[in-house]
Protein backbone atom coordinates (compact mmCIF):
# COMPACT_ATOMS: atom_id res chain seq x y z
CA UNK A 1 0.00 0.00 0.00
CA UNK A 2 1.19 3.51 -0.81
CA UNK A 3 -0.03 6.50 1.14
CA UNK A 4 0.39 10.02 -0.13
CA UNK A 5 -0.05 12.72 2.50
CA UNK A 6 -0.33 16.44 1.84
CA UNK A 7 2.22 16.48 -0.95
CA UNK A 8 3.18 19.84 -2.42
CA UNK A 9 5.41 20.37 -5.42
CA UNK A 10 6.40 23.72 -6.86
CA UNK A 11 8.09 24.20 -10.25
CA UNK A 12 9.69 27.61 -10.74
CA UNK A 13 7.31 29.36 -8.33
CA UNK A 14 4.31 27.60 -9.88
CA UNK A 15 2.55 25.07 -7.64
CA UNK A 16 1.91 21.89 -9.63
CA UNK A 17 0.80 19.63 -6.77
CA UNK A 18 -1.16 21.16 -3.90
CA UNK A 19 -1.89 19.19 -0.72
CA UNK A 20 -2.34 15.97 -2.66
CA UNK A 21 -3.60 13.05 -0.56
CA UNK A 22 -4.25 9.56 -1.86
CA UNK A 23 -4.14 5.92 -0.86
CA UNK A 24 -3.13 3.25 -3.35
CA UNK A 25 -4.04 -0.23 -2.18
CA UNK A 26 -2.14 -3.43 -2.84
CA UNK A 27 -3.53 -6.02 -5.22
CA UNK A 28 -5.68 -3.36 -6.82
CA UNK A 29 -5.59 -1.16 -9.88
CA UNK A 30 -5.55 2.36 -8.52
CA UNK A 31 -6.25 4.97 -11.14
CA UNK A 32 -5.30 8.62 -11.20
CA UNK A 33 -7.41 10.63 -13.61
CA UNK A 34 -7.41 14.26 -14.62
CA UNK A 35 -7.06 16.65 -17.50
CA UNK A 36 -3.85 17.00 -19.47
CA UNK A 37 -1.51 19.18 -17.46
CA UNK A 38 -3.29 18.58 -14.14
CA UNK A 39 -0.15 17.03 -12.61
CA UNK A 40 -0.58 13.28 -12.99
CA UNK A 41 2.88 12.58 -14.36
CA UNK A 42 4.50 14.84 -11.79
CA UNK A 43 2.63 12.99 -9.02
CA UNK A 44 3.73 9.60 -10.30
CA UNK A 45 7.35 10.69 -10.65
CA UNK A 46 7.27 12.30 -7.21
CA UNK A 47 6.18 9.00 -5.68
CA UNK A 48 9.56 7.47 -6.50
CA UNK A 49 11.70 10.56 -6.15
CA UNK A 50 12.29 11.31 -9.82
CA UNK A 51 10.98 14.70 -8.73
CA UNK A 52 11.73 15.90 -5.23
CA UNK A 53 8.72 17.14 -3.29
CA UNK A 54 8.59 20.38 -1.33
CA UNK A 55 6.44 19.23 1.58
CA UNK A 56 4.45 16.14 2.47
CA UNK A 57 5.05 12.45 2.97
CA UNK A 58 4.86 9.34 0.83
CA UNK A 59 4.73 5.95 2.57
CA UNK A 60 5.59 2.69 0.84
CA UNK A 61 4.09 0.13 3.20
CA UNK A 62 4.97 2.37 6.10
CA UNK A 63 8.37 3.51 4.83
CA UNK A 64 8.50 7.29 4.37
CA UNK A 65 10.29 7.48 1.02
CA UNK A 66 11.50 11.04 1.08
CA UNK A 67 13.16 10.80 4.50
CA UNK A 68 15.03 7.61 3.63
CA UNK A 69 18.74 7.56 2.90
CA UNK A 70 19.81 7.20 -0.72
CA UNK A 71 20.72 3.57 -0.14
CA UNK A 72 17.32 2.68 1.32
CA UNK A 73 15.57 4.53 -1.48
CA UNK A 74 17.42 2.42 -3.99
CA UNK A 75 16.10 -0.67 -2.20
CA UNK A 76 12.54 0.59 -2.68
CA UNK A 77 13.20 1.49 -6.29
CA UNK A 78 14.24 -2.06 -6.95
CA UNK A 79 10.73 -3.08 -5.90
CA UNK A 80 9.20 -0.65 -8.37
CA UNK A 81 8.36 -1.32 -12.00
CA UNK A 82 7.47 1.69 -14.07
CA UNK A 83 5.89 2.09 -17.46
CA UNK A 84 6.65 5.53 -18.84
CA UNK A 85 4.37 7.61 -21.00
CA UNK A 86 6.58 6.97 -24.05
CA UNK A 87 7.70 3.44 -23.17
CA UNK A 88 11.32 4.51 -22.54
CA UNK A 89 12.85 1.34 -23.95
CA UNK A 90 16.60 1.65 -24.46
CA UNK A 91 16.76 2.20 -28.18
CA UNK A 92 20.29 0.94 -28.71
CA UNK A 93 19.38 -2.45 -27.23
CA UNK A 94 17.19 -5.22 -28.59
CA UNK A 95 13.89 -6.13 -26.93
CA UNK A 96 15.52 -9.14 -25.30
CA UNK A 97 18.37 -7.01 -23.94
CA UNK A 98 15.86 -4.45 -22.71
CA UNK A 99 13.84 -6.96 -20.73
CA UNK A 100 16.96 -8.72 -19.52
CA UNK A 101 18.57 -5.49 -18.40
CA UNK A 102 17.12 -5.37 -14.85
CA UNK A 103 18.00 -9.05 -14.45
CA UNK A 104 21.56 -8.39 -15.58
CA UNK A 105 21.87 -5.56 -13.11
CA UNK A 106 20.27 -7.07 -10.04
CA UNK A 107 20.41 -10.85 -10.16
CA UNK A 108 23.19 -13.37 -10.31
CA UNK A 109 21.21 -15.81 -12.43
CA UNK A 110 22.82 -17.71 -15.27
CA UNK A 111 22.22 -16.58 -18.83
CA UNK A 112 19.84 -19.50 -19.30
CA UNK A 113 17.73 -18.62 -16.26
CA UNK A 114 17.57 -15.00 -17.33
CA UNK A 115 16.54 -15.93 -20.84
CA UNK A 116 13.78 -18.11 -19.43
CA UNK A 117 12.50 -15.23 -17.35
CA UNK A 118 12.68 -12.84 -20.31
CA UNK A 119 10.67 -15.20 -22.48
CA UNK A 120 8.16 -15.70 -19.69
CA UNK A 121 7.65 -11.94 -19.37
CA UNK A 122 7.38 -11.45 -23.13
CA UNK A 123 4.93 -14.33 -23.30
CA UNK A 124 2.93 -12.67 -20.54
CA UNK A 125 2.45 -9.58 -22.71
CA UNK A 126 1.76 -11.64 -25.84
CA UNK A 127 4.94 -10.85 -27.66
CA UNK A 128 6.69 -13.78 -29.32
CA UNK A 129 9.58 -14.03 -31.71
CA UNK A 130 10.62 -10.41 -31.47
CA UNK A 131 13.54 -10.92 -29.10
CA UNK A 132 16.10 -9.65 -31.58
CA UNK A 133 14.22 -6.63 -32.89
CA UNK A 134 15.02 -3.08 -31.83
CA UNK A 135 12.37 -0.85 -30.23
CA UNK A 136 12.19 1.32 -33.35
CA UNK A 137 11.13 -1.74 -35.33
CA UNK A 138 8.00 -2.26 -33.19
CA UNK A 139 4.64 -0.53 -33.34
CA UNK A 140 3.64 1.81 -30.52
CA UNK A 141 1.44 -0.80 -28.86
CA UNK A 142 4.14 -3.46 -29.06
CA UNK A 143 6.64 -1.06 -27.53
CA UNK A 144 4.26 -0.41 -24.64
CA UNK A 145 3.88 -4.14 -24.09
CA UNK A 146 7.62 -4.70 -24.24
CA UNK A 147 8.01 -1.93 -21.69
CA UNK A 148 5.51 -3.70 -19.44
CA UNK A 149 7.53 -6.88 -19.81
CA UNK A 150 10.64 -5.02 -18.66
CA UNK A 151 8.74 -3.43 -15.77
CA UNK A 152 7.63 -6.81 -14.43
CA UNK A 153 10.92 -8.65 -15.03
CA UNK A 154 11.97 -8.39 -11.40
CA UNK A 155 8.55 -9.18 -9.90
CA UNK A 156 7.85 -5.67 -8.64
CA UNK A 157 5.77 -4.98 -5.54
CA UNK A 158 4.70 -1.67 -7.00
CA UNK A 159 3.82 -0.99 -10.62
CA UNK A 160 3.42 2.54 -11.96
CA UNK A 161 1.97 3.13 -15.40
CA UNK A 162 1.85 6.55 -17.01
CA UNK A 163 -0.87 6.63 -19.65
CA UNK A 164 -0.37 3.00 -20.67
CA UNK A 165 -2.74 3.26 -23.61
CA UNK A 166 -2.35 6.78 -24.91
CA UNK A 167 -1.98 6.73 -28.66
CA UNK A 168 -3.35 3.21 -29.04
CA UNK A 169 -6.48 2.06 -30.81
CA UNK A 170 -9.40 1.06 -28.52
CA UNK A 171 -8.87 -2.68 -28.99
CA UNK A 172 -5.15 -2.64 -28.24
CA UNK A 173 -5.88 -0.30 -25.34
CA UNK A 174 -8.20 -2.90 -23.84
CA UNK A 175 -5.56 -5.60 -24.26
CA UNK A 176 -3.07 -3.49 -22.33
CA UNK A 177 -5.59 -2.57 -19.64
CA UNK A 178 -6.52 -6.19 -19.09
CA UNK A 179 -2.89 -7.14 -19.00
CA UNK A 180 -2.17 -4.62 -16.25
CA UNK A 181 -5.19 -5.83 -14.32
CA UNK A 182 -4.23 -9.50 -14.58
CA UNK A 183 -0.67 -8.85 -13.53
CA UNK A 184 -1.86 -6.81 -10.59
CA UNK A 185 -4.21 -9.53 -9.37
CA UNK A 186 -1.89 -12.43 -10.11
CA UNK A 187 1.04 -11.01 -8.19
CA UNK A 188 -0.75 -8.83 -5.64
CA UNK A 189 1.01 -5.72 -6.90
CA UNK A 190 0.19 -2.18 -5.81
CA UNK A 191 -0.57 -0.69 -9.19
CA UNK A 192 -1.01 3.00 -9.93
CA UNK A 193 -2.21 3.97 -13.39
CA UNK A 194 -2.39 7.50 -14.79
CA UNK A 195 -4.94 7.94 -17.50
CA UNK A 196 -7.45 10.22 -19.10
CA UNK A 197 -9.03 7.32 -20.94
CA UNK A 198 -12.45 6.78 -19.40
CA UNK A 199 -12.77 3.42 -21.08
CA UNK A 200 -9.94 2.05 -18.97
CA UNK A 201 -11.31 3.68 -15.87
CA UNK A 202 -14.66 2.02 -16.33
CA UNK A 203 -13.24 -1.36 -17.27
CA UNK A 204 -10.33 -2.00 -14.94
CA UNK A 205 -10.16 0.52 -12.07
CA UNK A 206 -10.63 -0.53 -8.46
CA UNK A 207 -10.04 2.88 -6.88
CA UNK A 208 -9.97 6.32 -8.49
CA UNK A 209 -8.36 9.62 -7.57
CA UNK A 210 -9.35 12.66 -9.59
CA UNK A 211 -6.68 15.34 -9.80
CA UNK A 212 -7.94 18.82 -10.59
CA UNK A 213 -5.45 21.65 -11.11
CA UNK A 214 -2.89 19.94 -8.92
CA UNK A 215 -5.27 19.04 -6.09
CA UNK A 216 -6.69 15.62 -5.21
CA UNK A 217 -10.24 16.72 -5.82
CA UNK A 218 -12.25 13.53 -5.48
CA UNK A 219 -11.69 9.85 -4.76
CA UNK A 220 -13.86 6.76 -4.84
CA UNK A 221 -14.90 3.87 -7.07
CA UNK A 222 -16.19 3.81 -10.63
CA UNK A 223 -19.75 3.16 -9.51
CA UNK A 224 -19.71 6.22 -7.28
CA UNK A 225 -17.94 8.22 -9.96
CA UNK A 226 -20.83 7.89 -12.38
CA UNK A 227 -23.34 9.23 -9.90
CA UNK A 228 -21.20 11.92 -8.32
CA UNK A 229 -22.46 15.45 -8.01
CA UNK A 230 -18.94 16.87 -7.89
CA UNK A 231 -19.09 19.57 -10.55
CA UNK A 232 -15.48 19.52 -11.79
CA UNK A 233 -15.46 15.73 -11.99
CA UNK A 234 -18.71 15.78 -13.93
CA UNK A 235 -17.32 18.32 -16.35
CA UNK A 236 -14.24 16.13 -16.86
CA UNK A 237 -16.25 12.94 -17.29
CA UNK A 238 -19.08 14.15 -19.41
CA UNK A 239 -17.23 16.42 -21.77
CA UNK A 240 -17.61 13.87 -24.54
CA UNK A 241 -20.78 13.12 -26.40
CA UNK A 242 -20.59 9.39 -25.76
CA UNK A 243 -20.32 9.84 -22.01
CA UNK A 244 -23.23 12.27 -21.97
CA UNK A 245 -25.32 9.60 -23.67
CA UNK A 246 -24.27 7.04 -21.08
CA UNK A 247 -25.31 9.42 -18.33
CA UNK A 248 -28.85 9.93 -19.65
CA UNK B 1 25.85 33.88 -12.06
CA UNK B 2 24.92 31.54 -14.87
CA UNK B 3 28.54 30.50 -15.28
CA UNK B 4 28.84 29.68 -11.58
CA UNK B 5 25.63 27.68 -11.72
CA UNK B 6 26.93 25.57 -14.58
CA UNK B 7 30.39 25.10 -13.12
CA UNK B 8 28.85 24.04 -9.82
CA UNK B 9 26.45 21.63 -11.43
CA UNK B 10 29.20 20.27 -13.69
CA UNK B 11 31.38 19.50 -10.67
CA UNK B 12 28.48 17.89 -8.82
CA UNK B 13 27.75 15.87 -11.95
CA UNK B 14 31.35 14.63 -12.05
CA UNK B 15 31.18 13.58 -8.43
CA UNK B 16 28.14 11.45 -9.24
CA UNK B 17 29.80 10.07 -12.36
CA UNK B 18 32.87 8.91 -10.47
CA UNK B 19 31.18 6.52 -8.11
CA UNK B 20 31.75 2.81 -7.96
CA UNK B 21 30.01 0.80 -10.67
CA UNK B 22 27.34 -1.61 -9.46
CA UNK B 23 28.06 -4.58 -11.65
CA UNK B 24 31.50 -5.15 -13.07
CA UNK B 25 30.63 -7.55 -15.86
CA UNK B 26 28.13 -5.11 -17.35
CA UNK B 27 30.50 -2.25 -16.82
CA UNK B 28 33.28 -3.93 -18.80
CA UNK B 29 30.87 -4.68 -21.62
CA UNK B 30 29.87 -1.02 -21.73
CA UNK B 31 33.51 0.05 -21.71
CA UNK B 32 34.38 -1.97 -24.80
CA UNK B 33 31.25 -0.81 -26.59
CA UNK B 34 32.35 2.76 -26.02
CA UNK B 35 35.93 2.07 -27.09
CA UNK B 36 34.46 0.88 -30.36
CA UNK B 37 31.93 3.71 -30.69
CA UNK B 38 34.03 6.68 -29.62
CA UNK B 39 37.57 5.51 -30.36
CA UNK B 40 37.91 2.90 -33.08
CA UNK B 41 35.24 4.45 -35.25
CA UNK B 42 37.15 7.76 -35.22
CA UNK B 43 40.31 6.23 -36.65
CA UNK B 44 39.27 6.74 -40.28
CA UNK B 45 38.59 10.44 -40.01
CA UNK B 46 41.79 10.99 -38.03
CA UNK B 47 43.88 9.26 -40.69
CA UNK B 48 42.25 11.27 -43.45
CA UNK B 49 42.61 14.64 -41.72
CA UNK B 50 46.19 13.98 -40.63
CA UNK B 51 47.21 12.97 -44.12
CA UNK B 52 45.91 16.21 -45.64
CA UNK B 53 47.32 18.46 -42.95
CA UNK B 54 50.76 16.82 -43.00
CA UNK B 55 50.98 17.43 -46.73
CA UNK B 56 49.65 20.97 -46.43
CA UNK B 57 52.11 21.90 -43.67
CA UNK B 58 55.03 20.61 -45.72
CA UNK B 59 53.99 22.64 -48.75
CA UNK B 60 53.49 25.76 -46.62
CA UNK B 61 56.87 25.37 -44.95
CA UNK B 62 58.55 25.01 -48.31
CA UNK B 63 56.72 28.10 -49.49
CA UNK B 64 57.79 30.12 -46.44
CA UNK B 65 61.40 29.03 -46.25
CA UNK B 66 62.90 30.10 -49.54
CA UNK B 67 66.27 31.35 -48.33
CA UNK B 68 69.16 29.51 -49.98
CA UNK B 69 70.94 29.64 -46.61
CA UNK B 70 68.41 27.31 -44.97
CA UNK B 71 68.86 23.67 -45.97
CA UNK B 72 65.80 21.82 -47.31
CA UNK B 73 65.69 19.29 -44.50
CA UNK B 74 64.61 22.08 -42.12
CA UNK B 75 61.27 21.98 -43.88
CA UNK B 76 60.53 18.39 -42.89
CA UNK B 77 61.98 18.92 -39.43
CA UNK B 78 59.52 21.77 -38.84
CA UNK B 79 56.68 19.77 -40.28
CA UNK B 80 57.46 16.96 -37.87
CA UNK B 81 57.60 19.24 -34.85
CA UNK B 82 54.37 21.00 -35.79
CA UNK B 83 52.64 17.66 -35.99
CA UNK B 84 54.09 16.45 -32.71
CA UNK B 85 53.54 19.64 -30.73
CA UNK B 86 50.24 20.98 -31.84
CA UNK B 87 48.48 19.24 -34.65
CA UNK B 88 48.29 15.64 -33.49
CA UNK B 89 46.95 16.60 -30.10
CA UNK B 90 45.07 19.88 -30.34
CA UNK B 91 43.72 19.97 -33.87
CA UNK B 92 42.86 16.29 -33.69
CA UNK B 93 40.96 16.99 -30.48
CA UNK B 94 39.02 19.75 -32.20
CA UNK B 95 38.00 17.31 -34.90
CA UNK B 96 37.05 14.79 -32.22
CA UNK B 97 35.12 17.43 -30.29
CA UNK B 98 32.89 17.66 -33.33
CA UNK B 99 32.48 13.94 -33.80
CA UNK B 100 32.55 12.54 -30.28
CA UNK B 101 31.06 15.59 -28.55
CA UNK B 102 27.93 15.66 -30.68
CA UNK B 103 27.60 11.89 -30.50
CA UNK B 104 27.77 11.82 -26.69
CA UNK B 105 25.50 14.83 -26.17
CA UNK B 106 22.83 13.64 -28.56
CA UNK B 107 22.85 10.08 -27.29
CA UNK B 108 22.52 11.08 -23.64
CA UNK B 109 20.19 13.97 -24.46
CA UNK B 110 17.76 11.77 -26.32
CA UNK B 111 17.87 9.23 -23.51
CA UNK B 112 16.90 12.09 -21.20
CA UNK B 113 13.96 13.39 -23.21
CA UNK B 114 12.67 9.88 -23.93
CA UNK B 115 12.64 9.14 -20.18
CA UNK B 116 15.24 6.39 -20.59
CA UNK B 117 17.37 8.03 -17.91
CA UNK B 118 14.34 8.10 -15.60
CA UNK B 119 13.87 4.42 -16.41
CA UNK B 120 17.43 3.71 -15.25
CA UNK B 121 16.98 5.76 -12.08
CA UNK B 122 13.74 4.00 -11.27
CA UNK B 123 15.57 0.69 -11.35
CA UNK B 124 17.87 2.08 -8.69
CA UNK B 125 20.80 2.64 -11.03
CA UNK B 126 23.08 5.67 -10.82
CA UNK B 127 22.38 6.76 -14.38
CA UNK B 128 25.14 9.33 -14.66
CA UNK B 129 27.82 6.91 -13.62
CA UNK B 130 26.35 4.04 -15.62
CA UNK B 131 26.15 6.03 -18.84
CA UNK B 132 29.04 8.45 -18.63
CA UNK B 133 31.91 6.75 -16.78
CA UNK B 134 32.49 4.08 -19.45
CA UNK B 135 32.53 6.81 -22.10
CA UNK B 136 35.10 8.90 -20.22
CA UNK B 137 37.43 6.03 -19.51
CA UNK B 138 37.07 4.51 -22.97
CA UNK B 139 37.86 7.74 -24.74
CA UNK B 140 40.69 8.78 -22.43
CA UNK B 141 42.11 5.29 -22.86
CA UNK B 142 41.91 5.38 -26.63
CA UNK B 143 42.92 8.93 -27.52
CA UNK B 144 46.71 8.34 -27.18
CA UNK B 145 46.44 5.76 -29.95
CA UNK B 146 44.70 8.29 -32.17
CA UNK B 147 47.39 10.84 -31.39
CA UNK B 148 50.18 8.46 -32.29
CA UNK B 149 48.43 7.33 -35.45
CA UNK B 150 47.97 10.96 -36.40
CA UNK B 151 51.68 11.69 -35.87
CA UNK B 152 52.78 8.89 -38.15
CA UNK B 153 50.17 9.53 -40.81
CA UNK B 154 50.76 13.29 -40.79
CA UNK B 155 54.48 12.91 -41.25
CA UNK B 156 53.71 10.31 -43.93
CA UNK B 157 51.41 12.82 -45.62
CA UNK B 158 54.26 15.30 -45.78
CA UNK B 159 56.45 12.68 -47.37
CA UNK B 160 53.79 11.90 -49.98
CA UNK B 161 53.64 15.56 -50.88
CA UNK B 162 57.38 15.54 -51.55
CA UNK B 163 57.04 12.45 -53.71
CA UNK B 164 54.09 13.63 -55.77
CA UNK B 165 54.22 17.40 -55.68
CA UNK B 166 57.84 18.17 -56.13
CA UNK B 167 58.25 20.29 -52.96
CA UNK B 168 61.65 19.14 -51.76
CA UNK B 169 63.33 15.84 -52.51
CA UNK B 170 62.05 12.86 -50.54
CA UNK B 171 65.65 12.21 -49.45
CA UNK B 172 65.88 15.64 -47.80
CA UNK B 173 62.52 15.06 -46.18
CA UNK B 174 63.57 11.74 -44.69
CA UNK B 175 66.81 13.26 -43.47
CA UNK B 176 64.98 16.17 -41.81
CA UNK B 177 62.47 14.11 -39.87
CA UNK B 178 65.31 12.18 -38.24
CA UNK B 179 67.19 15.24 -37.05
CA UNK B 180 67.06 16.74 -33.55
CA UNK B 181 64.15 14.58 -32.42
CA UNK B 182 62.90 15.45 -28.93
CA UNK B 183 60.91 12.53 -27.42
CA UNK B 184 59.38 14.82 -24.80
CA UNK B 185 57.25 16.41 -27.53
CA UNK B 186 55.38 13.12 -27.84
CA UNK B 187 54.87 12.85 -24.09
CA UNK B 188 53.66 16.44 -23.99
CA UNK B 189 51.23 15.78 -26.80
CA UNK B 190 49.80 12.69 -25.14
CA UNK B 191 49.38 14.42 -21.79
CA UNK B 192 47.47 17.21 -23.51
CA UNK B 193 45.27 14.76 -25.39
CA UNK B 194 44.28 12.94 -22.19
CA UNK B 195 43.03 16.20 -20.72
CA UNK B 196 41.24 17.14 -23.93
CA UNK B 197 39.52 13.75 -24.12
CA UNK B 198 38.29 14.15 -20.56
CA UNK B 199 36.98 17.65 -21.28
CA UNK B 200 35.21 16.65 -24.49
CA UNK B 201 33.34 13.69 -23.02
CA UNK B 202 32.42 15.28 -19.69
CA UNK B 203 31.28 18.61 -21.17
CA UNK B 204 29.22 16.87 -23.82
CA UNK B 205 27.73 14.38 -21.40
CA UNK B 206 26.85 17.23 -19.06
CA UNK B 207 25.07 19.09 -21.86
CA UNK B 208 23.11 15.98 -22.81
CA UNK B 209 22.28 14.91 -19.27
CA UNK B 210 20.58 18.15 -18.33
CA UNK B 211 18.49 18.59 -21.47
CA UNK B 212 14.83 19.19 -20.90
CA UNK B 213 12.22 19.40 -23.60
CA UNK B 214 12.31 17.53 -26.88
CA UNK B 215 14.26 16.82 -30.04
CA UNK B 216 14.91 20.52 -30.66
CA UNK B 217 16.61 20.91 -27.28
CA UNK B 218 18.70 17.79 -27.91
CA UNK B 219 19.95 19.42 -31.11
CA UNK B 220 20.77 22.62 -29.26
CA UNK B 221 22.56 20.70 -26.53
CA UNK B 222 24.71 18.90 -29.02
CA UNK B 223 25.67 22.21 -30.68
CA UNK B 224 26.56 23.64 -27.28
CA UNK B 225 28.53 20.52 -26.45
CA UNK B 226 30.71 20.97 -29.52
CA UNK B 227 31.19 24.71 -29.07
CA UNK B 228 32.06 24.54 -25.36
CA UNK B 229 34.33 21.53 -25.90
CA UNK B 230 36.27 23.39 -28.59
CA UNK B 231 36.62 26.51 -26.47
CA UNK B 232 37.78 24.53 -23.44
CA UNK B 233 40.21 22.44 -25.50
CA UNK B 234 41.85 25.61 -26.80
CA UNK B 235 41.90 27.23 -23.36
CA UNK B 236 43.54 24.16 -21.84
CA UNK B 237 45.93 23.98 -24.78
CA UNK B 238 47.18 27.38 -23.70
CA UNK B 239 47.32 26.50 -20.01
CA UNK B 240 49.05 23.16 -20.51
CA UNK B 241 51.54 24.56 -22.99
CA UNK B 242 52.50 27.20 -20.46
CA UNK B 243 52.83 24.58 -17.74
CA UNK B 244 54.59 21.85 -19.69
CA UNK B 245 56.79 23.65 -22.19
CA UNK B 246 58.20 26.66 -20.37
N1 LIG C 1 10.21 19.42 -15.27
C1 LIG C 1 9.23 20.37 -15.20
N2 LIG C 1 9.56 21.67 -15.01
C2 LIG C 1 8.62 22.61 -14.93
N3 LIG C 1 7.30 22.38 -15.01
C3 LIG C 1 6.91 21.10 -15.20
C4 LIG C 1 7.85 20.03 -15.30
N4 LIG C 1 7.17 18.88 -15.48
C5 LIG C 1 5.87 19.22 -15.51
N5 LIG C 1 5.70 20.55 -15.32
C6 LIG C 1 4.41 21.24 -15.28
O1 LIG C 1 3.57 20.58 -14.38
C7 LIG C 1 2.24 20.56 -14.86
C8 LIG C 1 1.70 19.15 -14.78
O2 LIG C 1 2.36 18.35 -15.73
P1 LIG C 1 2.13 16.80 -15.87
O3 LIG C 1 3.12 16.33 -16.86
O4 LIG C 1 2.10 16.18 -14.55
O5 LIG C 1 0.69 16.75 -16.51
P2 LIG C 1 -0.16 15.45 -16.80
O6 LIG C 1 -1.35 15.49 -15.93
O7 LIG C 1 0.69 14.25 -16.76
O8 LIG C 1 -0.61 15.75 -18.30
P3 LIG C 1 -0.72 14.72 -19.54
O9 LIG C 1 -2.02 14.03 -19.36
O10 LIG C 1 -0.74 15.63 -20.72
O11 LIG C 1 0.46 13.84 -19.51
C9 LIG C 1 2.27 21.11 -16.26
O12 LIG C 1 1.68 22.38 -16.24
C10 LIG C 1 3.71 21.20 -16.62
O13 LIG C 1 3.95 22.37 -17.34
MG1 LIG D 1 1.48 12.92 -18.16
Amino acid sequence: MIEVRQVNKIFNDRPVLIDVCATFESGKVNMVIGKSGSGKTVLLKSLVGLHSIDTGQIFFDGRDFHTLKQKERIEIRKEVGMLFQGGALFDSSTIEENVMFPLDMFTNDTQQEKLKRVNFCLERVNLHGINDLYPSELSGGMQKRAAIARAIALNPKYLFCDEPNSGLDPQTAIVIDNLIKEITYDFGITTVVNTHDLNSVLSVSDTIVFIYEGRSWWNGTKERMLTTDNQELNEFLFSSEIMRRIKT
Amino acid sequence: MNVFFHVGRYVAFLVKVFSRPEKHTIWIRQFFKEVQKLGLSSTGIIILVSLFIGAAITIQMAYNITSPLVPDYVISLTTRDTMLLEFSSTIISLVLAGKVGSNVASEIGSMRVNEQIDALEIMGINSSSFLVLPKILAFVFFIPFLVIISMFVGIGGGWLSTVFMNVITPQDYIEGIQLAFIPYYVTYSIIKSLVFAFLIVTISAYQGYYVSGGALEVGKASTKAVVYSIVMVLLFDLILTKLLLS
